[in-house]
């Protein structure tokens, strides 16, 4: 297996940065956190149809490049360097993903071309309790009438949900327990019924909102893969979107040392740069040490997902893992190497302590990845 | 998850396998595992004429240039062959100061008399050497040293004390840095001696360490004699010579090293099914956490590996800190796992088990070959630019 990036790999990486570096700008950043949006709408559609960043994993045959998970990889760093505010996370990550593996032909010819041309956004809404893990915790019931299926109950933390053009909801038949009748379904998000509220989050660069199905109907095509089916689809879906998401916190932790460094070069006390200190060299250090192993980390399981091998469960949660924690520290010394001007609203290391918070706890935190790790170890 | 290698390589590591297999089955079956670190004081008889037995074979200085004796290896096939010799449990080798670090030095900075000289000896393990660098006063700040050595009717001779020299007491030559300028500044007065280890005027006293073994000594020279020509790199240019041999550490036994490290872990998690911690959801988060490591170690390991170029790569400046915390943290956790167990010697007087063998020795990986003080300097300078701490 090849872990390093090809040639084509990091000219992609350079033209993201390029992109992002105006598109993604604090400012704009800045800009987007104050919408109850939660993102530039200009920026969204350069990105997917200028750039074509919403089509690179979609397969030719719905409308996309057919690349892989690696070719995605950089891309995903160069997102969480420039903490872009974006929809792009839930609606290719988790939204195209969940029909990528458990879509039918139909299904995916009705979402996935617009999809790749960023006509549409989607996102998974999966949980309802702050701790949202196992499938045994779904509380929102489905039940059939005569044309398809009746959703109720509320999900919560659903990323993008109040602007998502679909929604794919995690749902129980009425009386079941644990993972079983647990399905998965397509719901438009403007569909009769569906009432959607943003959630204001202490990280203001990406947005969640909560989703109530109050008696919503959805015809029988709405079903996503198997009846029942629902825990392991929605569980692979989680694992490719973990790896991403470690992908992301890899570049943010990284523009958080260069941030670091560039000002340890040129803040001076006791008459020399900060960074001639050990006392801040060695932080910086470390910093490096746990950005290269992180990514590390998250390209091997990249490189695994663009394989197609079944088993990521250790990859991802190890990646996952080790990124949450690898970002959090990076982000946290951040502030502190800057002293008091990182503690400050106007200096943008607080917007990455936020995010690294924010994604720490999203799909799992590092403890119930370790413990994943631990069981998928035989222990 | 392997390094991927082309069908000449492959082919490579079949024959290395197949001739460790036989050797390590056959005639030097006693030194199985023997003498890795912990242990190194151990079977030096024997592990020299396997050193010998290795040379005869073509398996010593693969890397080196075919002209020089070596067969040329690229650093994957190093890596290759490190591997294997670990997979076949082969015996610490007692030529690793000559292979890795002298004669990659004298490849460099070396006349071509040095290099006819003290070359083939070391391809053929019949010239073991150590490196005489730490003193009591110059352990980090290594351009500290005062060993000093002067110039008497065309010979060198030479007073002071190196420190913490493995396997001076089994080498027959040492490379030593002394000081050969008092008056210039400290850098600039040094030079790179190449002294005979058997001879009158130097006495080694072994150290022996917290582990009850003694791998390290101490040298004194009263009035050793060394060559007049027997200065690599010019005289006074030593601290620039000292500095190039760390460059020419290419990563290659990492791969070795971590298939002994997996091998640790394995028993680790076994203490832990046995002891029952494995249902600890404490020690269950360690036991991850360590595995976890491991894996990232062995994709930082390839990818350095696959990167290709002369530079030295952001995964090779973090090697040594990343291994080094890793495996302390691995010894820690073996005996927290243990419990009050973690306290019983195999034997008396001090008759360590492995596991403790290896917590304790870890101890050292941290301050060896660049502390992890040195180590996050050389990380924070080289590879992040940061500037100097004021000399």
């Amino acid at each position: 297996m090849e872990l390093s990036f090809s040639e084509s790999q990091d000219e992609l990486r350079r033209a993201a940065r390029r992109f992002l570096e105006v598109a993604s700008s604090e400012e704009r950043v800045r800009a987007a956190m104050e919408t109850e949006q939660g993102y530039d709408t200009g920026v969204w559609e350069q990105l997917s149809e200028e750039l074509a960043w919403t089509a690179l994993t979609i397969p030719e045959e719905y409308g996309g490049l057919g690349m892989t998970y690696r070719d995605l990889h950089p891309l995903m760093e160069e997102m969480g360097r420039a903490l872009l505010c974006s929809p792009f996370f839930s609606t290719i990550c988790l939204g195209a993903n969940a029909l990528l593996l458990g879509g039918s032909d139909d299904q995916k010819q009705r979402y996935l071309p617009g999809i790749a041309a960023g006509e549409t956004t989607a996102t998974l809404a999966h949980t309802e309790r702050s701790n949202p893990i196992s499938a045994d915790d779904v509380e929102t019931t489905y039940s059939p009438n005569e044309t398809g299926y009746i959703l109720r109950g509320e999900k919560r933390f659903v990323l993008d949900g109040h602007t998502a053009d679909l929604l794919i909801v995690l749902a129980r038949s009425e009386g079941s327990k644990g993972s079983e009748g647990v399905t998965l379904f397509l719901v438009p998000g403007d569909a009769d019924g569906v009432k959607r509220t943003w959630l204001p989050t202490m990280d203001q660069t990406r947005r969640l909102a909560s989703v109530e199905l109050g008696d919503v109907a959805v015809p029988a095509d709405a079903l996503l893969g198997e009846e029942g089916g629902g825990s392991d689809l929605c569980g692979q879906t989680l694992d490719l979107a973990r790896i991403a998401l470690a992908a992301e916190q890899v570049g943010a932790a990284e523009m958080c040392l260069e941030m670091s460094v560039e000002y340890a070069k040129v803040r001076q006390q006791f008459g020399r740069p900060i960074g001639s200190f050990q006392a801040i060299k060695h932080k910086c250090a470390d910093m490096l040490m746990m950005i290269e192993s992180a990514r590390s980390a998250a390209f091997y399981a990249s490189a695994l997902a663009a394989q197609g091998d079944p088993n990521l469960e250790e990859a991802s949660s190890s990646a996952k893992a080790f990124c949450s924690d690898t970002f959090f520290h990076c982000a946290a010394e951040t502030i502190q190497i800057h002293g008091g001007i990182g503690f400050t609203w106007e200096h943008p290391a607080h917007m990455y302590f936020k995010r690294a918070k924010a994604t720490e706890v999203l799909l799992g935190d590092p403890f119930f990845h370790r413990e994943r790790v631990a069981e998928r170890m035989g222990l | 998850m392997e390094l991927q290698l082309t069908k000449k390589e492959e082919a490579f590591r079949q024959e290395a396998r197949a001739w460790l297999q036989e050797q390590l089955n056959g005639p030097f079956e006693d030194l199985q595992g023997r003498g890795a670190s912990g242990d190194q004081d151990t079977y030096i008889e024997e592990r020299i004429a396997w050193s010998k037995a290795m040379g005869a074979a073509g398996w010593n200085c693969i890397g080196w240039p075919k002209d020089l004796g070596g067969r040329g290896c690229t650093v994957k096939e190093e890596a290759v062959f490190y591997e294997e010799y670990v997979r076949a449990n082969g015996p610490g080798n007692v030529g690793h100061i000559g292979e890795t670090l002298l004669g990659p030095t004298l490849i460099h900075f070396g006349s071509p008399e040095q290099q006819k000289r003290f070359l083939p000896p070391i391809v053929s393990g019949d010239e073991i050497w150590c490196q005489g660098y730490s003193e009591p006063g110059a352990g980090s700040d290594l351009a500290n040293v005062q060993t000093k050595a002067t110039l008497v009717d065309g010979e060198w001779v030479i007073e002071g004390q190196k420190i913490w020299t493995s396997g001076a007491q089994y080498s027959d030559w040492c490379f030593v840095l002394c000081r050969t300028d008092s008056e210039a500044p400290k850098h600039r007065g040094i030079s790179y001696i190449l002294v005979p280890m058997k001879q009158g005027g130097i006495e080694v006293r072994p150290i022996k360490q917290m582990s009850g073994s003694s791998e390290f000594a101490e040298v004194f020279f009263d009035g050793a004699k060394a060559d007049e020509d027997h200065v690599v790199g010019g005289v006074n240019n030593g601290w620039k010579v000292a500095m190039g041999t760390l460059a020419f550490e290419r990563g290659a036994s990492t791969l070795g090293q971590q298939y002994l490290f997996q091998k640790e872990f394995e028993q680790v998690v076994a203490v832990a099914k046995r002891t029952g911690a494995a249902k600890d959801p404490v020690f269950r988060q360690r036991i991850a956490n360590a595995g976890i490591g491991l894996k990232i170690m062995r994709v930082n390991a390839l990818r350095m590996l696959e990167h290709e170029g002369a530079d030295l790569n952001r995964e090779a400046l973090i090697g040594k800190l990343y291994w080094s915390n890793w495996h302390r943290d691995l010894g820690k956790l073996a005996m927290d796992l243990l419990g009050q167990e973690a306290e019983l010697l195999d034997g008396a007087p001090y008759e360590l088990t492995a596991m403790q063998k290896w917590y304790l020795f870890s101890r050292a990986d941290t301050i060896y070959a660049g502390s992890n003080q040195i180590q996050r300097n050389i990380i924070g300078e080289r590879g992040l630019g940061l500037p100097k701490e004021p000399r």
